[in-house]
């Protein structure tokens, strides 16, 4: 009797277990069931990638409907934002929001969450990091309503679910080269001399009219959006060289290690610049935000906020306030660039 | 004759003893399977994630396990994962050494030699060691470690040698507190059986406590190698992450989870560069049961010579 | 005469060389907390503390996510240490000994030894996506407690099985029951090894990162710290909201941190951090003397 018991009791348990283990296997093979009628479709997605033109090309045509919508809200949301607001208060805004993905994107998306939120009080918004990718998965699965990345949703996921997604841009993001404070002497570099140097061609400071000093690579991972934005347009896709450059994950680690590492070279959103790495200009441009807005700087890149399909009321509020006027001064504080201000919209 | 128990009093027996044993038996039991097949559970997800690289991406195993070459994003991915493994088992064995002695010696120096001091002072500050989270230890490894480094040995400073001694920093408390609790349960006995026989105390500690606490300390050693191998972000901010095999301690390296931490957040699930990551972290649960699994018989070898 | 020399000449340099180690150990925790209150100094105020993080300007607090760290290993231990002891009485008294037991043990230790983000992923997957919560404190617990029951397991058994077999035997041979003897005799005697267990394994729930960024997320929703509703959306006693714990966010403030006192929030944070460890610490043994005292009652 008390062995019965107590397989009656381990029985319960297994059964228990094997619930949550059919339930866990669905989760995986669902999301591996995608993979594989997607798989082909994702080689011609990674070839395509790394030729620029192709891709900025079919990049607006595939997203032209958003684009088109997102970019009418920046320049009109200044007077449209507030305006709906007071007229609208019979169901004032409510409900979470959940958006993940993009580091680079994070600390503007927080401020711009606690000042939603402190305009509407029903609201809860929630910003996560996480990564590029991640973001664009957890939208498209749906785990969360917004995705932050800092490339196309179709450099990252395979085609068709990419097309599931809609693009809202919301700001404009510089990139500069920066160096080691102790490389004195150069102010700028061509494009020519920063491929000779990530491609390990160039490996001293004094063939660029620097110091007599070795110079150390770091990279971001290869997965990471600013460095193939960095990749893109400083470097014209050229194929960074493997096993010479030391990588960190953040660009807060990057800034720490540039900054304390003679000869180091390595590339920064503007947000994360300061006094303890010298940034330079490139091919004679210096990397200001009003060289990014006339187009005369061109290592920049937008941010994108994406969403699943067309985004609720609630998320399209939040949207319009990322590019609303308001927010601008922010925008601008944190040294990211409203598209507003832009001049140029393509390279 | 005694007479037999009338049928009541036998119930209540049976009731009481059923309470009293089977029901804590078979909660203990229903968690004790609940444990396991949670690590099978986390096996199998591991499994299906890490296999499909395999069996949907049609990567070849052995040039995955084989291949230097690492090229997630180029025109012809290559998914070659040589370089962290060889990363991998360096740091940790790396780390495993430098880290062993010093704390089988606290160890000894907590249960044997001043108690009192270890009870006071070393005990809480071994468990302090273990609540500094694996992000400050990256910190400090990068704002002080990496620095000497580059000035004393030369070279960038993010090295094999940065990662092993952050590490082996981190497991120093778990192999330090698990080898103490192995001295301290010890019986009496042993130790003054061997003085008895005019032992010293270290001739006592070598010869009769250490043999007698080696399965003990060798649980201490396989979990402090388990979360070496295990631990990410603090190594990934000291070793560089350079995806080359070291030549020497100074050269900068790269290894599983600092690839896996690295690229995870930033791939989409389900592409292959993606899957790559899961069959690396499948691939080190495997080396870690390998390496548990060789610590247990070697342990367990000893134990029976003695 | 050499022979009985040498002995004890040995015993001294040995006795020594521990002192020694123990020293130099000592001194290099004192180097390494004093490192940190030494450059979060600054920020040890009751304003840091207690206040809100901000994300662009100077002077924001830690508030939420030192209350999230300390209700996160809370919730995970409420849930960890009753399964993870359990499952070392299981392990120590009951399981057969044989091939089985040991493969399933060996799969436990490999299970304390992912990385993780791993975990996290895992996490992710079934308490974020799977369960329809989303990022909540409540996924960020469980994720963590799947770190924390193989540390906490292990060593419960171990602890148990270290406790004299004259003792389980006088026990058992005054006609107590298997389960009497574990509840009454062995886990008292085993109590200090389970603590030992329990708070590295809250160590290591309170400093874990990686688990939780996929998990419990990198955000705290407006929390409204005079409504203790645990269903109100508000309450910070809530499980199932976004909470980001102390070390998520000193890894957040250093990896891409754009306020521009990050660096002394980061070291400010540590330096709490490593207060609320040792705080943690003699709380826990504490607790743990005063269980002795009630279940060991008769021995002492």
């Amino acid at each position: 009797m008390n062995l019965r018991k107590i397989t009656a009791l381990a029985s319960i348990v297994i059964l228990s277990l094997a619930m949550v283990l059919t339930g866990c296997q669905a989760a995986p093979s669902a999301t591996s069931a995608p993979t594989a009628t997607t798989a082909p479709t994702t080689a011609p997605t990674s070839t395509t990638a790394p030729t620029p033109t192709a891709s900025v090309t079919t990049d607006p045509g595939t997203t032209a409907a958003p684009t088109a919508t997102a970019a009418p809200t920046a320049t009109t949301a200044p007077t449209k934002a507030p305006t709906p607001k007071p007229t609208a208060t019979p169901v004032p805004l409510s409900g979470t929001l959940i958006s993940a993905g993009s580091t680079a994107l994070q600390p503007l998306a927080q401020q711009a969450a606690t000042e939603f939120m402190a305009l509407h009080s029903l609201v809860s918004v929630t910003v996560n990091g996480g990564g590029s990718g991640s973001g664009l998965s957890q939208v498209n699965s749906g785990a969360i309503d917004i995705g932050n990345s800092d490339v196309y949703a179709s450099e990252k996921l395979p085609a068709d679910a990419a097309d599931t997604l809609v693009d809202h841009k919301v700001c404009v993001v510089g990139f500069a080269t920066v160096l080691n404070p102790g490389v004195t002497g150069v102010t700028s570099l061509t494009q020519a001399q920063l491929i000779s140097i990530f491609t390990g061609v160039t490996t001293n400071w004094n063939a660029v009219g620097g110091p007599d000093l070795a110079i150390v690579i770091i990279n971001r991972p290869a997965s990471s959006g600013t460095r193939f934005t960095y990749d893109k347009y400083a470097l014209n896709g050229a194929v960074e060289a493997t096993g010479i450059a030391l990588t960190e994950d953040s660009s807060g680690t990057v800034r720490s290690t540039v900054a304390s590492t003679p000869g180091a070279i390595s590339y920064l959103a503007f947000s994360y610049l300061d006094a303890t790495v010298t940034a330079i200009g490139f091919n004679g441009i210096a990397p200001t935000a009003d060289n990014v807005k006339n187009g005369t700087y061109k290592i920049w890149s937008f941010e994108h906020m994406y969403t699943k399909g067309t985004p609720s009321t609630l998320e399209q509020a939040f949207l319009n306030y990322m590019v609303s006027t308001t927010f601008a001064p922010q925008i601008i504080a944190l040294k990211y660039i409203p598209i507003s201000q832009m001049t140029v919209l393509t390279h | 004759m005694a007479n037999p128990p009338s049928r009541k009093v036998l119930g209540r027996i049976n009731l009481y003893y059923w309470k009293h044993e089977n029901l804590g038996r078979g909660l203990v039991t229903g968690f004790g399977i609940f444990l396991a097949g949670l690590t099978l559970l986390m096996a199998g997800f591991l499994a299906v994630k890490g296999l499909s690289t395999f069996l949907v991406d049609h990567v070849s195993p052995l040039e995955f396990l084989f291949s230097t070459k690492w090229s997630p994003d180029a025109d012809v991915p290559a998914f070659g994962a040589l370089i962290f493994i060889v990363g991998s088992i360096l740091i940790s064995t790396l780390a495993l050494l430098i880290s062993t002695p010093f704390s089988i010696s606290t160890a000894m120096f907590v249960a044997e030699i001043s108690p009192n001091l270890g009870r006071k002072v070393l005990q809480p500050a071994i468990e302090i060691f273990v609540g500094i989270p694996s992000v400050v230890y990256g910190w400090i490894g990068l704002s002080v470690l990496v620095p000497f480094i580059r000035r004393s040995f030369g070279g960038l400073g993010f090295s094999l040698l940065a990662g092993s001694l952050v590490l082996a920093l981190m497991i120093f408390p778990t192999i330090t507190s698990l080898a103490a609790d192995a001295f301290r349960a010890l019986p009496t006995d042993f130790r003054e059986a061997s003085y008895a026989l005019g032992a010293t105390r270290w001739q006592t500690v070598r010869k009769v406590l250490l043999p007698a606490a080696m399965p003990g300390i060798l649980t201490g050693v396989v979990l402090g190698l388990a979360r070496a191998f295990g631990e990410a972000l603090a190594v990934q901010m000291v070793i560089g992450n350079m995806i080359r095999i070291p030549g020497k301690l100074t050269d900068a390296t790269v290894n599983l989870t600092s690839i896996i931490t690295m690229d995870m957040g930033n791939t989409a699930t389900g592409t292959p560069w993606n899957d790559v990551l899961w069959s690396m972290a499948l691939l080190l649960l495997m080396i870690s049961f390998l390496f548990i699994l060789l610590a247990r018989t070697t342990g367990q070898k000893r134990r029976s010579l003695k | 005469m050499r022979r009985r020399i040498r002995p004890q000449i040995t015993d001294r340099i040995a006795t020594a060389t521990l002192y020694l180690v123990a020293g130099a150990f000592v001194l290099l925790l004192v180097a390494f907390v004093g490192y940190f209150l030494y450059s979060g100094r600054s920020e040890l105020n009751f304003k840091f503390l207690f206040t809100e993080p901000a994300f662009s300007t100077a002077g924001g607090g830690i508030g939420p996510e030192l209350f999230n760290s300390i209700y996160l290993v809370f919730l995970s231990g409420l849930i960890s240490v009753p399964i993870g002891i359990a499952a070392g009485i299981y392990f120590a008294e009951y399981a057969k000994p044989g091939r089985l037991t040991d493969f399933l043990r060996l799969s436990i230790e490999t299970l304390s030894s992912l990385p993780s983000i791993v975990v996290g992923l895992f996490g992710f997957l079934v308490f974020v996506i799977l369960t329809g919560w989303k990022f909540t404190l409540m996924g960020g617990a469980l994720a963590v407690t799947i770190l924390n029951l193989p540390v906490i397991a292990r060593t419960s058994e171990d602890a148990i099985r270290s406790v004299p077999e004259s003792i389980k035997e006088g026990s058992l041979a005054l006609g107590a029951t298997r389960w009497q003897t574990i509840v009454r005799v062995l886990l008292p005697s085993a109590l200090p090894g389970i603590v030992t267990g329990i708070i590295i394994a809250s160590g290591r729930a309170f400093g874990e990162a990686a688990t939780l960024l996929y998990t419990a997320g990198m955000s705290s929703p407006r929390l409204d710290f005079t409504n203790w509703n645990p269903i109100s959306a508000t309450s910070p006693l809530n499980p199932f909201r976004p909470a980001e714990t102390l070390a998520v966010y000193i890894w957040k403030i250093n990896s891409e941190g754009l306020v521009p006192d990050a660096r002394q929030i980061a070291d400010g944070a540590s330096a709490v951090l490593i207060l609320a460890v040792l705080a943690f610490n003699l709380l826990a043994r504490f607790l743990s003397r005063l269980l002795g005292r009630r279940f060991g009652g008769s021995r002492s």
